[in-house]
């Protein structure tokens, strides 16, 4: 009985261990590396029916984000623009009225289907997140959407992972901004402990609480 | 064989990194038109309509239905209502929550009375009304007419032609509801924007292009008395001032 196991057996449980940690821990790596919206959402760019420009519109233009999602104030939804509000400036008789790049708007005008926009930020079907409640309340488009005036193609700029979520619904101070700025790309705050002050006390001011129970935003 | 199974395993690291690529830092950006993955897609991707999105229950393929005549959508105050509604108006601040369905026939929803074009403001304009009209003017109207109501906005500097200026006598001749039906249904090359500018909204813009048009017509008497000083402080005198701003 005492032969029945090789002398090399005794290393055995230390080899399969060993050999467990090389191979599993670039497995873990990897998952937690990668399997995450941080890799996964950030970046996406894809190519849109219409090469829009929000870098023109925006900062060259000094348009007002509403002008084109006109109801992100009393909306759940922050909406795309109807045809129309392209075809405001560039219809027959106006701003580009023939460029090949706008051949999408002028066949969603003349036959009324809409322009096949696509989608960048998708929040997961059970996530409830409301535009009009956090713009109403200090939180900018820039704060998620990052500097869309800067972008000629729009690309995601943020995780929306839950838990960069939570960082802000724990700790709004550090995002909240003035009431007037909400819409304004260019404003930043001169440094963190400015954010910090402006932001507690708007969070005051106005009884900031967001919700960081589940039922929050899964309802 | 150890040495054999350690480069492999560096090999594939490598393999895998330099194929899926860094998180999006700023030395490396990833960029990707790759739709994202979406690695537990449990009830991530619902069977519901979700706001402007396709459906393929409705034989036009859209989710988003206009509303049937008759009714009124949800939200919305309905149209018997028009007095609570136009005294919610007067009352109005930020944040802006009176959202007024426009199927009525009345003053406030066509700015005619009988078939003339009525003038006044369906409610009392406060400063709250102006500061919002400013803010609508200069979100919706400001591109083409500009800051001053010149018709010199940003867009006429890239080929729009036919932009009016509110400054001409016609437009400060017109009717207030005329000035309104404009921003609902548009007139000559401009289409209406009845679709973006709820009903409050509307009138408050009227009002503050009457601001505008008394701004850019203005003479030293339309200067309170006590501010008076401080303009001529810093001009030679009073007569001066006037047929500047003409």
């Amino acid at each position: 009985m005492s032969n029945f196991f090789p002398k090399w057996a005794n290393w055995l449980p230390l080899q399969l261990l060993v050999c467990g940690l090389v191979i599993g821990a670039p497995i873990t790596l990897g998952i937690w590396y990668y399997f995450t919206p941080k890799y996964t959402r950030v970046g996406y760019q894809p190519d849109q029916p219409v090469p829009f420009s929000h870098s023109l519109h925006v900062k060259q233009l000094g348009m007002d984000c509403r002008y084109c999602h006109s109801f992100v104030e009393v909306a759940g939804h922050s909406n795309l623009p109807a045809t129309q509000t392209c075809i405001n400036c560039h219809g027959q008789g106006r701003i580009l009225p023939n460029s090949p790049r706008l051949a999408a708007v002028r066949d969603s005008w003349e036959t009324g289907q809409p322009i096949p926009w696509v989608q960048i930020h998708r929040l997961p079907d059970y996530a409830y997140f409301n535009h009009a409640v956090h713009v109403n309340r200090g939180v900018s488009c820039y704060s998620c959407h990052g500097a869309v005036n800067e972008m000629s193609v729009v690309y995601e700029a943020e995780s929306l992972s839950m838990k960069w979520c939570l960082d802000c619904h724990r700790a709004p101070e550090n995002f909240l901004r003035p009431p007037s700025e909400i819409f304004n790309m260019n404003w930043h705050p001169a440094s963190s402990s400015e954010q910090r002050e402006l932001g507690t006390k708007f969070k005051e001011e106005w009884k900031i609480n967001p919700p960081v129970s589940c039922g929050g935003c899964h309802h | 064989m150890v040495r054999y199974f350690l480069f492999l395993l560096v090999l594939i690291t490598i393999l895998i990194v330099s194929i899926a690529g860094l998180r999006d830092y700023s030395f490396l950006p990833h960029k990707t038109k790759r739709p994202p993955i979406e690695i537990f897609p449990d009830m991530v991707r619902q069977a519901k309509v979700k706001a402007q999105s396709p459906s393929d229950f409705y034989a036009d393929g859209r989710g988003a239905r206009s509303h049937v005549d008759g009714t009124v959508p949800v939200g919305y105050s309905a149209p018997e209502s028009s007095a609570q509604a136009s005294e919610g108006v007067a009352t109005m601040g930020s944040p802006y929550n009176v959202v007024i369905f426009s199927g009525k026939q009345d003053y406030a929803d066509t700015g005619k009375v009988g078939t003339n074009w009525g003038n006044g403001l369906p409610f009392n304009a406060t400063m709250a009304t102006l500061e919002r009209g400013r803010e609508r003017y200069q979100i919706q109207c400001a591109v083409c007419h500009g800051a001053t109501g010149g018709g010199n906005g940003i867009a006429t500097k890239y080929g729009l032609v036919g932009v009016a200026s509110f400054n001409q006598q016609r437009i400060r001749e017109m009717n207030d509801g005329e000035i309104y039906n404009t921003i609902v249904n548009g007139k000559n090359s401009m289409l209406g924007y009845g679709s973006v500018i709820q009903v409050p909204d509307r009138w408050a813009i009227v009002a503050y292009i009457r601001a505008l048009q008394r701004s850019q017509n203005a003479t030293i008497n339309d200067v309170p008395a006590t501010e008076r000083t401080a303009l001529t402080g810093t001009n030679a005198s009073a007569s001066t001032i006037a047929p500047a701003k003409q």
